[in-house]
């Protein structure tokens, strides 16, 4: 029986003279702008957790963003952060990457910049297998306009250009980066944060074209008009939906208003890199010229 | 034979290829495109010729995702360049933009076919000037180049390079399909070849500003990705620091220094030909292919006794408004045949402000004027003015 929001014990206080994790932060940019009870919040946490376990020097870590309130995330890291034009993330990190390609490049952006306006460069990036990491934020919606309905929005959710519910069908995005190519493909939500940080150590450490999907909360935007209650509920609903299945067909990733939802890692493979194959098929032929 | 990956000698090319090789001289080392004619033989000959420089080549998606691999392909601190054609360069616009706010140095190469649409994609055009000057939204100063022959294709683009190293900023070599498809000699003097390197910034990172320009408006030196300068990028409106800041204080401040960049710095900038222009009564002002059916114009002129002469523009934007106005004090009128229904001859009109007249020589693409056309427009001018 999952406890009711009342019913949770008062957050202990911290006391300190500073953030934690303050050397991976522009503090200069806080407070951010996101919403009380939305997921970016945890997403960036676990990223900044992420880079701290992994020890990686941070002159070697890259971040680009499209836009939106997810693109907001290369404004808040203190890296080299590089906040783009809508949809256009990857294949700005894919130059970013041929240009530097012993550093670390990660996009982090949200469901409607990657899957719509930026679909194809996804497609691509991950075909490619170019070595970056995508985490996606997905929220179901565009909370940045004010809540229209996008790319993953469930069929039969509202939105504000879905006002009698939404009328297409999602995309099951663990699906269409296995499809497309990906080497790494998880799925985890905003409330599996110990979890969710493990995948980006590993999506970020590992070589080509790796995704992690972050199902998240937007409780101003997308949950209130679909009458799931307050940011807390809807990490309720995901304690209670949530399956961890490692290894899962992402076929069996679809999500659907009341469904469960699959969560792990679904993919975990071995292919060559862009880089690799250009230099193993392309640049040995022109060695000693 | 390459010295240091620069062709070097005497070679028979085409304007398309001339560009390849002058970016090669250049230093570029990343090319991302996508196929379209009839620029095409740019980037095949980019992808034949990286790998040799230890370069890379990237076919990209499509134009829009090429623009923005060049821009992050610049920020990681390659010289980086795309080359397109109408349809391409269209969809470019938005990460131009992107380019243009962040002052990202880059080239760009449009081989102009007929437009508007698919229109004419294996014949000539030259309607895509104000596409250049105004095509990406909001507002921002441009460098535009236009080349007349392979020779001048080759030079040009190593000139953009360094125009775009210099001033911050995407530049366009803005060539034809009939320069990009004609083939002459191209001499290559890789002793003669001068390029402009990435300034680096001028102070250590505690004490950096990202858009601090200094007294030529330009921002001083540009961190790299890993440099430890953390720089954030963002296409939004911001400060000197990078961030954003979004009021019309900071909107003023940092796109009025995007348009006064150019201005300021125009007399460095601008290059052109002079062809009896001392002598002249009616002068001619052309660039690209256009300049080429016009020389025989003024020689048709010229041996009926008229004294015609050329101002054949090499750098189009910003365009060489000082000249135009001292030729304006002195002459009859001007004649401005290009391979559009009139979009240079526009500014053209507004610097000569109704001194002498200004008379267009239009042609709709797909072919090149005959001499005969600007001939005429010559005389026409003549009769008025007499």
């Amino acid at each position: 029986m999952p406890l009711k929001a009342k019913e949770l014990p008062a957050p202990e206080i911290l006391r300190a003279e500073s953030h934690p994790m303050k050397r991976y932060l522009r503090t200069d940019r806080l407070p951010h702008i996101w919403c009380s009870a939305c997921g970016l919040g945890t997403a960036l946490s676990c990223f900044v957790y992420a880079l701290d376990e992994m020890q990686l020097d941070l002159d070697d870590v890259g971040v680009v963003s499209g836009i939106g309130c997810t693109g907001r995330v290369a404004g808040y890291v203190n890296l080299d952060s590089y906040h783009t034009t809508h949809g256009r993330a990857i294949p700005f990190a894919s130059g970013l990457k041929v240009a530097k390609p012993k550093k670390k490049v990660i996009v982090f952006s949200g469901d409607g910049d990657l899957f719509a306006i930026g679909g194809n460069h996804f497609i691509h990036a991950a075909r490619r297998n170019i070595d970056i990491t995508v985490i996606c934020v997905n929220n179901f919606t565009y909370g940045m306009t004010g809540g229209q309905f996008g790319p993953t929005t469930p069929l039969g959710s509202r939105g504000t250009t879905a006002p009698y519910g939404n009328y297409e069908n999602p995309f099951n995005l663990p699906y269409v980066a296995a499809s497309c190519g990906a080497v790494y493909v998880a799925r985890w939500t905003s409330l599996h944060a110990r979890r969710l940080k493990e995948a980006m150590v590993e999506a970020i450490a590992k070589p080509g074209f790796t995704f992690v999907e972050i199902i998240s909360p937007c409780p101003t935007n997308y949950g209130r008009r679909n009458r799931l209650g307050e940011g807390i509920d809807e990490l309720r609903y995901y304690a209670e939906k949530s399956v961890i299945r490692h290894g899962a067909n992402p076929k069996d990733a679809d999500l659907y208003p009341g469904s469960e939802i699959l969560i792990g890692k679904f993919v975990e493979l071995e292919r060559p890199t862009f880089l690799e194959v250009y230099e193993e098929r392309v640049m040995k032929k022109n060695s000693g010229r | 034979m390459p010295v240091n990956g620069i062709l070097s000698g005497v070679h028979f090319m085409n304007g398309d290829e001339a560009c390849a090789e002058g970016a090669i001289a250049a230093g570029c080392r990343l090319f991302a495109g996508y196929p379209i004619t009839p620029q095409s033989e740019i980037a095949e000959r980019m992808s034949y010729r990286l790998p040799q420089v230890g370069g890379v080549f990237i076919q990209m998606e499509d134009e829009i995702a090429s623009m923005a691999a060049v821009l992050g392909g610049a920020w990681g601190g390659m010289k980086a360049m795309s080359a397109t054609s109408g349809p391409g360069f269209s969809l470019m616009m938005e990460n131009l933009g992107l380019g243009m706010m962040t002052e990202t140095p880059c080239v760009v190469i449009n081989i102009q076919r007929g437009g508007p649409s698919t229109g004419l994609p294996t014949l000539v055009g030259q309607a895509d000037m104000m596409q250049a000057r105004w095509g990406s939204h909001g507002d921002y100063g441009v460098i535009a180049l236009s080349p007349s022959s392979p020779q001048e294709a080759f030079e040009l683009t190593i000139r953009a390079f360094n125009l775009a190293e210099t001033y911050r900023l995407p530049v366009f070599v803005m060539s034809d399909e009939m320069v990009g498809h004609m083939y002459e000699r191209v001499v290559i003097d890789p002793e003669r070849i001068e390029t402009v390197e990435r300034r680096k910034p001028a102070k250590p990172p505690e004490k950096f500003l990202l858009y601090e320009p200094g007294p030529d408006l330009v921002p001083q030196g540009m961190p790299l990705f890993g440099d430890g300068y953390r720089v954030h990028i963002t296409g939004l409106t911001h400060d000197e620091r990078g961030y954003p800041v979004i009021d019309a204080e900071t909107q003023n401040r940092t796109v009025t220094r995007l348009k006064e960049k150019i201005a300021h710095n125009a007399a460095q900038i601008i290059s052109y030909e002079e062809r009896d222009l001392d002598s002249a009564d009616i002068v001619i002002i052309t660039y690209g292919i256009a300049a080429r059916t016009s020389l025989g114009a003024l020689e048709l002129a010229r041996k009926q006794g008229l004294k015609v002469g050329m101002l054949r523009l090499t750098t189009v934007w910003p365009l060489p408004t000082t000249k135009i106005i001292e030729l304006a004090e002195r002459i009859a009128g001007f004649v401005v045949p290009e391979i559009n229904l009139g979009q240079v001859v526009l500014e053209v009109e507004r610097v000569v402000a109704g001194k002498v007249p200004v008379r267009c020589v239009p042609h709709a693409g797909g072919d090149i004027h005959q001499p005969e056309q600007i001939l005429h427009a010559i005389e026409e001018v003549l009769k008025d003015a007499a």
